[in-house]
């Protein structure tokens, strides 16, 4: 489902934030990346999306090389990952219902469908009672909970989330991992990366390690 | 990896395909409802800000559009005057009455000339009498200093240069000193008029271009207010187009109201000057009225301030929009 072969990035500072990654995961996969802070997680993850694009490398996603696909087909490429982020990135001026629309209401669902999805989504997520709320009325486990019900709901292939309990106690960090954890039991192949080891060797499933960007152990699946 | 036997398969049906045409259409159909609804509410819930927008764009529109109302009212006055050219031919001393009399009969019967009228010169020192005030000062003179004068109009159907070539030909009548063609007023008026409208033109151009450059500012704004949201947006999978289109509604509707508002500001000039001149027309006893934008002037004012609107959204939205990426 995604591949890196040889794929190292610099950024235009001149650190070297990936060095001759190699590694691939397989569809339906559950698979952690880790690594000190400053290893490459981050960096790996936008390079999947798009975010930005490796030096020198290939990745692929989904079977498509990714240094094929021009600007114009990046939200197309994006519309099939799902994304969590450490700081869930909400539209604040939006009801919890609107944010985990936003990305059927992108690729163009009809209103009654959204309705739809959007509840069965944040049923999932155990939110369904705060449709209505404003997500600043939202705890910080609950803000992320809408974060991954959004990154969900258009039922995408892949998920990726980048440390995604980086704000909350084991309880809750635990409670978002057994969610990762069903959605992947669905067939989505799940990438988290987390520098929370405690946490993630609990969970037994494939760790990437990530070290001053080379890839240390994990790369083969 | 001991799970994976027990996973369901997954369904096809999960993820159905929506690529149809039809539902293509549906759906960008949809999301220009939802964005010019969303934009338009968010533009009626900053009441402050979004009539000061509309005011400046109404303004600015209101402007030239009012002038050339009035230009137009001019022209029509001018246009109404029929035969504006007369030619004065003031005779030789010479000249006695009867000789007058048979000139003025002569040039009356010409295919080219719609009338003619003999004044003589005695009938000009009284109207000239009582109409300048001087009659005190004329009473002292020995003679009259008046010669004979006979008035020719020319036919409407004259073109300028044969109206010229016509006062040429009748100076070279034995009988006349003098044959002054009158219609150097109409000549500069209508030269005025021109020179108006070009000014018009210019200071609309640049008007235009003012708002171009508010709208483009107002729009440039609203897309920093909402960086945050565009960011998101874009990562959840946005086009450009998809972004876009709320900023490019935004522009619409303040252009519209803009637009809106100049024809209104128009309207009420026109109410306001109404009855001065009417009052003006009746002492020149005319039927002059003051003619207004029209309904057709006002929704064409309305659609080219919708056009700016969208016009200065897409200058705003093309220069700043693609700059913001996810980082
Ligand atoms: N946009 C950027 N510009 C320059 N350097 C960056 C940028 N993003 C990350 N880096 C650098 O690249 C390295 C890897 O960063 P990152 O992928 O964010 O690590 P992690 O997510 O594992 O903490 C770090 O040294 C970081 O300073
Ligand atoms: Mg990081």
């Amino acid at each position: 489902m995604i591949t890196f072969d040889r794929v190292s990035k610099r950024y235009e500072e001149g650190r070297d934030a990936l060095r001759e990654v190699s590694l691939h995961i397989g569809s339906e996969d559950f698979v952690f990346l880790t690594g000190h802070s400053g290893a490459g997680k981050s960096t790996m993850l936008r390079l999947i999306m798009l975010m930005d694009r490796p030096t020198r490398g290939q990745v692929i996603v989904n079977g498509q090389d990714l240094s094929t696909v021009r600007a114009r087909g990046i939200p197309r490429l994006r519309r099939n990952i799902g994304v969590v982020f450490q700081n869930h990135r909400l539209l604040f001026d939006r009801t919890v219902f609107d944010n985990v629309a936003l990305p059927l209401v992108i690729a163009g669902y009809e209103h009654r469908e959204i309705g739809r999805r959007v509840r069965a989504a944040l049923d999932k997520v155990g939110l369904l009672h705060r449709e209505w709320a404003m997500p600043k009325a939202l705890s910080g486990g609950e803000q992320q909970r809408v974060g991954i019900a959004r990154a969900v709901v258009g039922k995408p292939r892949i998920l990726l989330a980048d440390e995604p309990t980086g704000n909350l106690d084991p309880a809750l960090s635990a409670e978002i991992m057994n969610l990762f954890e069903q959605f992947n039991q669905v067939g989505v192949t799940v990438l988290i990366a987390s520098h929370d080891l405690a946490l993630i060797s609990r969970l037994h499933h494939r760790i990437i390690t990530l070290q001053q960007g080379h890839l240390v152990s994990g790369g083969a699946g | 990896m001991i799970r994976r036997g027990k996973k369901p398969q997954r369904k096809e049906s999960a993820r159905p395909r929506r690529t149809g045409a039809w539902h293509l259409l549906a759906a960008w159909f949809q999301h220009h409802r939802l964005s010019a609804a969303d934009s338009l509410v968010r533009v009626i819930e900053n009441p402050g800000s979004s009539l000061l927008t509309w005011l400046v764009i109404g303004i600015a529109l209101a402007l030239p559009v009012g002038l050339n109302v009035a230009l137009d009212n001019v022209s029509r006055v001018s246009d109404g005057w029929d035969s504006p050219a007369q030619i004065s031919l003031f005779l030789q001393d010479g000249a006695g009455n009867d000789e007058a009399q048979r000139l003025t009969d002569e040039l009356a019967a010409r295919q080219d000339v719609a009338a003619t009228r003999f004044i003589p010169r005695e009938e000009a020192l009284d109207e000239f009498r009582d109409l300048s005030g001087f009659a005190d000062v004329l009473a002292n003179l020995q003679e009259n200093p008046l010669p004979n004068l006979v008035l020719v109009t020319p036919r409407t159907t004259l073109e300028e240069p044969e109206v010229v070539a016509l006062r040429a030909e009748l100076e070279e009548i034995s009988a006349v000193a003098e044959a002054v063609l009158d219609m150097a007023w109409l000549q500069r008026l209508n030269t005025l008029m021109e020179l108006s409208r070009r000014i018009v033109l210019a200071v609309g151009g640049m008007l235009v271009i003012g708002v171009l450059l508010i709208l483009g500012n107002t729009i440039r704004l609203a897309i920093e207010n909402r960086r945050d949201e565009i960011v998101i947006v874009k990562l959840v999978g946005g086009s450009n187009g998809f972004v876009r289109r709320p900023f490019l509604y935004t522009g619409l509707w303040y252009g519209v109201g803009g637009g809106a508002l100049a024809a209104i500001l128009v309207s009420a000039a026109l109410w306001f000057l109404e009855e001065p001149i009417s009052d003006l027309a009746l002492l020149y006893e005319s039927a002059f009225y003051l003619s207004g934008l029209g309904v057709m002037g006002a929704l064409n004012l309305v659609i080219l301030g919708g056009l700016l609107g969208l016009a200065g959204a897409w200058l705003a939205v093309s220069r700043h929009l693609v700059r913001i990426e996810p980082q």
